[in-house]
């Protein structure tokens, strides 16, 4: 019974709307057709429909996550620590107005407006896989552009090695950035951070939609980063400023507790987090625990980035 | 108290103990565990565990506090509870989390404290369910019964160190359960602390007594 309802997605083209709805409103969509001939049959996510040509050339063949999943199982600690807390709270986040700002060692800093950011390139669909430090994954048509379109924009001096990302501060908008009983553990706002070759390959995605819509609040909205071979909450989300420096930047969760988030953060199946194991993860989805891959599957393309690194050391 | 009350008490303590179980059952039902439903279950279980664990060592703290006789009579239930939702926990951590994979398991359990914790409260609290029955009782006289039952102290405290332990940083409900078995310890202590002095005065007052009786 219980695998009846972790369905494993064998079939389906990951294109087809149909992978968006749940497994119930499958069922109800069957049952009304049944029912009623010539009814809608079940709803499709509502959203802001975002147009975007598929990349095959960077898009997994698996089948993605359930739309659901992937909007009502989320961390981000801006709205509440438990997984149902963004969906829960997402209406909080105002996306409009929304400036993202980029500076630092640039020669051309901007203020871009959200709407204008969204023209500056070509969006594209890609299939990433998202794996979280906490040992699940999530298949996810993504929608934006490579972030270098962005910073080399932006024309980045000699000096910057490194890009730092900063999320919106503002507790009225984010519950959780307000002050609890026990004190709060991460200093907001939260930042983060990637080595300047990490922020301008062509795997990294300035991203501002997913499953051909415009992005939930709960995902990051307006506009995010997806690193897809680093542990997900490399990712920051709800981008306000992208500052790029000399010196590596101090990240939140790395601040936080530094022995069990690194800098890097690549996803390795070989560096166990020191209260659990990294080499299995849990696909959301699925029933038994798959194997992690190294750099998430995505080491053709970036391992050469560290190759002169100490994986265990520099984790 | 008459034997009605003592039943209804128990009959509550099912129903209030058998909800979770029954929650999870109608959720499963429904589709409704979360898009991570083995996760789901495993803490819904946990949290429920320690809950009910620490429900059943208030009961002597109560007493003392409150000067009632009535918790006693629930305590080896809730234990009971406890001990059948920790089986149900780690049963899911068995079959669903590593399939019976007994080799990483085995590793799993050396590697990470916060699960050797967890398997600390969940062997501690054998002995206690295995002793659970009246017979039991009387074969191991009821001092020694009390003493190898103080054992769910060390459940409470494996418990609360595998939740501490295992707690993202961010979370502080975790807190509230090591606050609550805190101050049961410290009950139970300052009980033992304020018998011993009472017993220390009477011992002493029993000397004076007898020595004024040998003085001609
Ligand atoms: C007296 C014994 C135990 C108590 C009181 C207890 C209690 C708990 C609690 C309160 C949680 C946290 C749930 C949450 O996140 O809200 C938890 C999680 C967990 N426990 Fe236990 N537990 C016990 C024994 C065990 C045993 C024997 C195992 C397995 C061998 C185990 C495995 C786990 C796992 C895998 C989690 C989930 C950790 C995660 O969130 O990743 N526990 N337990």
């Amino acid at each position: 019974m219980l695998i009846s309802r972790a369905p494993r997605f064998t079939s389906n083209d990951i294109t087809d709307a149909k992978h968006y709805l749940t497994r119930r409103e499958w069922m109800l969509g069957a049952a009304a057709l049944t029912l009623l001939p010539g009814e809608s049959a079940a709803a499709t996510p509502q959203g802001e429909p975002l147009k975007a040509a598929r990349n095959d050339a960077q898009s997994l063949r698996e089948p993605a996550t359930k739309f659901e999943s992937a909007t009502t199982y989320n961390n981000f600690y801006e709205f509440g620590v438990n997984k149902p807390d963004p969906a829960r709270l997402a209406h909080t986040l105002k996306p409009r107005p929304w400036t993202v700002r980029v500076d630092g060692l640039v020669h051309k800093p901007k203020t871009h407006d959200i709407d204008d950011l969204l023209r500056l390139s070509p969006l594209e669909e890609r299939v990433y896989a998202l794996r979280c430090v906490e040992g699940w994954s999530m298949i996810i048509p993504w929608i934006g552009f490579p972030l270098a379109s962005l910073l080399k924009r932006a024309e980045p001096t000699g000096q910057a090695k490194y890009a730092e990302f900063t999320t919106l501060l503002d507790p009225s908008q984010f519950p959780g950035q307000r002050s609890s009983l026990f004190g709060f553990s991460l200093d907001w706002p939260y930042t983060e951070g990637l080595r300047l070759d990490e922020a301008l390959h062509p795997l990294t995605l300035l991203t501002v939609g997913m499953y051909g819509q415009v992005l939930p609040n709960q995902n990051g909205a307006p506009v995010r980063v997806v690193v897809p071979w680093k542990y997900g909450f490399k990712s920051a989300k709800s981008i306000v400023r992208i500052r790029l420096t000399s010196e590596q930047p101090a990240t939140a969760w790395n601040k936080a507790a530094p022995q069990e988030y690194g800098f890097y953060s690549n996803v390795n199946p070989a560096v166990d987090h020191p209260r659990w194991s990294q080499a299995t993860e849990r696909r959301i989805g699925e029933f038994r625990r798959r194997p992690t891959l190294p750099f998430n599957g995505y080491a053709d393309q970036v391992a050469p980035l560290y190759a002169s690194l100490d994986l265990k050391k520099y984790y | 108290m008459s034997r009605r009350v003592r039943l209804a008490l128990k009959g509550v303590v099912w129903g209030v103990c058998l909800v979770p179980l029954a929650t999870l059952v109608y959720w499963f039902a429904r589709d409704d565990l979360t898009a991570n439903p083995i996760s789901f279950v495993t803490t819904t279980l946990g949290d429920w565990t320690l809950r009910i664990l620490l429900a059943s060592l208030a009961m002597t703290p109560i007493r003392l506090v409150l000067g009632v006789s009535w918790p006693i009579t629930l305590r080896r239930l809730l234990g009971l509870f406890a001990f059948f939702y920790v089986c149900l926990h780690g049963s899911v951590w068995i079959v669903l989390d590593f399939f019976f994979d007994w080799p990483r398991m085995w590793e799993d359990i050396l590697k990470r404290p916060y699960i050797t914790m967890g398997m600390l409260g969940l062997l501690s609290l054998i002995p206690l369910a295995a002793t659970s029955t009246a017979g039991m009782i009387k074969r191991l006289g009821a001092r020694r019964w009390r003493r190898l039952h103080r054992l769910a102290y060390l459940a409470g405290v494996a418990g609360s160190i595998h939740f501490l332990w295992l707690a993202k940083v961010g979370r502080t409900d975790q807190y509230w359960y090591v606050a609550t078995l805190a101050l049961l310890l410290a009950i139970r202590l300052g009980d033992v602390a304020l018998r011993a002095v009472r017993r220390r005065r009477e011992r002493r007052g029993a000397r004076v007594a007898t020595a004024s009786i040998r003085m001609p």
